[in-house]
């Protein structure tokens, strides 16, 4: 009989070096992008621009402790942003008047402002949450809808306490300073951001690595097996959801001293659907997915949206490509490009890579000058589509048989590629 | 009394409106098990290409085409794009139709405007049929009553009567018995996907022209079906249409009742001038089907007729 002692199990915990490169490095990699980006002096646009993508970097993310942790399908997050949201612009005013009247919010800093629409968003999770989160899967997606028209319903019928059509406004220039910010120009806003940024990303990160995101995990993978070893999935479910809630709340907050508004717009399910869309597209599986769909996303509805207006028509293409032919997202494709290059660094490999990008960006181009085409006729005003020095007319045929034809090519080739062996492979 | 038989009467032809597209919505899920994001959008396509073909070749012949050409829509949908995505499960599916909603809205906003087009009541049906209390009562409104029942009688007569409608049944619940004994269930799925749709479809043909015909029409609507869709029991025809039926007669209702809730609870000495006082029951219509939607999945999660938890 073999006797194996303890000292001879091998050792099977990650190095710390593995556990640095995998677990610290990536987020120093955050910070150092949030520290420098002000040495590259960006001009306001630019910005605003930044603040919006952290915005919606932690909105994102806390999306996806429900959608790519628990395995929750909601179609009203966009509920908790606001209620929290909300929740910090009252206490904005709060501090506004205490500045003038004294009071207890005389000596809290605007600065910790978002701490308010953390706790407002938490506590909209744990009501609402108590009912909804006792049903898993299509239901708990419908019932997230129910609650997203009712709540955004209610948000422009109290008018005391959500401000009716125009929304509550208020002015971030009060209160006691910290880190000497007076919070009046953008830049420093910006430092505002980047620290909650920061500090959400790292806080949500943490997260994943207690006990109770790793039993989300499970419950997400198999909830009756988690029922067996004795914990309660609704209950999970339900932590989750609060943890979640306080998130978005806590972006709601960011996004109150940003913007000084906040309106029952905010509340709807058409920001609950965007948020989905950052989640999905940046990569649902992934920890650092949904950071890619805010940065991408954020950039599209700012800046794609003065190129075209046919801009949500490209989201939802992308959006329905990603799930046709890439559900890991952004995050999916650019892990599963550099793990086959690395592979099969052959001729032949990087051929075929390079034979698949070239086929996709043909359909994109190929659609692209078809919906721009079809934009400008639609319009009427006998404009052209100007790119790259071609001038495409939509009253000519040649520019529409341009696009047909590359979109063809593009997914010939690409069933041609798909036919002699899978994606990635 | 007076306003009381104006809401049933409207009420019912908004119930049978939320039928129809109810109706192919239920088949679907009952199909695949899954709720069809982009129904309403097949809805919305109806109304728009009854429009087109209606300046083409009359309103008479747009109430047949159009739900045939938003059937062939739908079956290319199935084809090319739910069929792969049904292996990844019902959540893909799900985001997948959250997708199609999109891209069709913004499609239909490219071809045909993003505003509101003229698509009008056939003017052969634009009088008033009858009197009722002294206001007329529109003949397209009847019409449309005609047209839902004459539909509802057609589903029932194909799937209970018919030896289709018998291998449509069997496959929704034995789905790999009816493809050992030689039928194709795909192809039946897709038939049924494109029978949805253009039931869908139809009701954006009569409800295009009697609400508005706008790219947001999808959008406004679509919740509420899957609140029908939900209430009445996910999978069941009959569920389906008491739960229309219900939601069609509670909006309309809510929506003819003026009151505030401070003349309802003066008694209780609520004010007027706060914010719940202000409330009127009118204003509250819109959020009655989702607060519906929400008790009934918390207190009896299988709907009304609903034989199973889903």
């Amino acid at each position: 009989m073999t006797d194996y002692s303890l000292d001879r199990v091998p050792d099977l915990a990650p190095s710390a070096r593995y556990k640095f490169a995998t677990r610290v490095l990536p987020l120093l990699l955050l910070a150092l992008i949030l520290l420098s980006i002000p040495l590259f002096e960006p001009s306001r646009t630019w910005l605003s621009l930044f603040n919006a993508i952290g915005i919606n970097m932690v909105f994102a993310l806390s999306y996806n402790m429900l959608l790519g942790q628990a395995g929750m399908l909601s179609f009203g997050h966009a509920v908790y942003f606001g209620l929290g949201g909300y929740a910090a612009m009252h206490g904005m005013n709060a501090i506004e008047n205490a500045s003038y009247d004294g009071g207890v919010w005389a000596a809290f800093p605007m600065f910790a402002l978002p701490l308010v629409g953390f706790a407002g968003g938490a506590l909209a999770g744990a009501v609402i949450g108590w009912p909804s989160c006792r049903r898993a899967g299509v239901p708990f997606a419908m019932i997230s809808l129910g609650i997203a028209e009712l709540v955004a319903a209610a948000g422009f019928m109290f008018i005391s306490v959500f401000g009716g059509e125009e929304g509550i406004t208020g002015d971030r220039m009060n209160g006691v300073e910290l880190f000497g910010l007076s919070l009046g120009p953008l830049g420093e806003v910006y430092w505002f951001i980047a620290f909650w940024t920061f500090l959400g990303t790292a806080l949500m990160y943490a997260f994943t690595r207690t006990p109770l995101g790793k039993l989300a995990q499970a419950v997400r993978d198999n909830p009756e097996r988690v029922q067996f070893v004795g914990y309660n999935p609704n209950r999970v479910r339900y932590l989750v959801f609060i943890a979640a809630g306080g998130f978005a709340g806590l972006a709601g907050g960011m996004s109150a001293v940003n913007y000084e508004i906040f309106t029952p717009e905010s509340l709807s399910v058409v920001p609950s659907g965007l948020v989905l869309l950052m989640a999905f597209i940046g990569g649902a599986r992934y920890f650092a997915g949904p950071i890619l769909g805010a940065v991408v996303l954020t950039y599209m509805q700012s800046n794609l949206s003065d190129y075209s207006e046919a801009w949500l028509l490209y989201l939802g293409l992308l959006f329905i490509g990603m799930i046709l032919f890439a559900p890991g997202g952004l995050a999916g494709l650019l892990l599963s490009g550099t793990a086959a290059l690395k592979h099969s660094l052959s001729g032949k490999g990087v051929l075929r890579a390079g034979a698949f990008v070239t086929s996709a960006l043909m359909v994109a181009a190929g659609v692209i000058v078809l919906v721009e085409l079809a934009v400008r006729h639609s319009n009427g005003f006998g404009e052209a589509f100007e790119t790259f020095g071609f001038h495409l007319a939509p009253d000519q045929m040649m520019p529409w048989a341009v696009g047909l034809i590359l979109a063809g090519v593009g997914i010939g080739s690409l069933k041609v590629l798909s036919r002699q062996g899978g994606v990635g492979s | 009394m007076e306003t009381v038989v104006f809401a049933l009467l409207n009420g019912l032809i908004y119930g049978l409106l939320l039928f129809m597209l109810s109706s192919g919505l239920t088949l679907i899920f009952s199909m695949m098990g899954v709720l069809n994001m982009a129904h309403a959008s097949f809805y919305m396509l109806g109304a728009y290409f009854a429009f087109t073909l209606g300046q083409h070749t009359g309103f008479w012949f747009a109430l047949f085409l159009a739900p045939i050409c938003v059937g062939a829509a739908g079956a290319c949908v199935e084809k090319w794009g739910l069929r792969k995505v049904h292996a990844r499960g019902h959540v893909a599916e799900l985001l997948f139709t959250f997708g199609l909603a999109y891209v069709i809205e913004e499609l239909v906003k490219i071809v045909w405007g993003k505003f509101a087009v003229a698509y009008e009541i056939p003017p052969e049906l634009n009088y008033s049929l009858f009197e009722l209390f002294g206001s007329q009562y529109p003949a397209y409104r009847i019409f449309m009553l005609a047209v839902s029942i004459a539909m509802l009688a057609g589903l029932w007569y194909l799937l209970k009567r018919t030896r289709i409608g018998l291998i449509i049944q069997a496959s929704l619940t034995h789905p790999h018995m009816v493809s050992h004994l030689g039928h194709n269930v795909p192809r039946i799925f897709m038939l049924v996907f494109a029978a949805g749709c253009a039931l869908a479809g139809l009701a954006g043909v009569i409800g295009g022209n009697y609400l508005v015909t706008e790219p947001s029409m999808a959008f406004s609507i679509g919740p509420i079906v899957f609140v029908v869709v939900v209430v009445g029991g996910m999978g069941s025809l009959e569920g389906a249409f008491i739960a229309s039926l219900l939601i069609g007669f509670l909006q309309t209702f809510a929506i003819s009742i003026d009151s505030s809730f401070a003349e309802i609870f003066s008694f209780a000495g609520l004010s007027a001038d706060g914010d719940i006082g202000r409330i009127t029951i009118a204003s509250l219509a819109p959020m009655l089907p989702f607060l519906l939607l929400v008790l009934m999945l918390m207190l009896r999660p299988r709907g009304l007729m609903g034989e199973r938890e889903f």
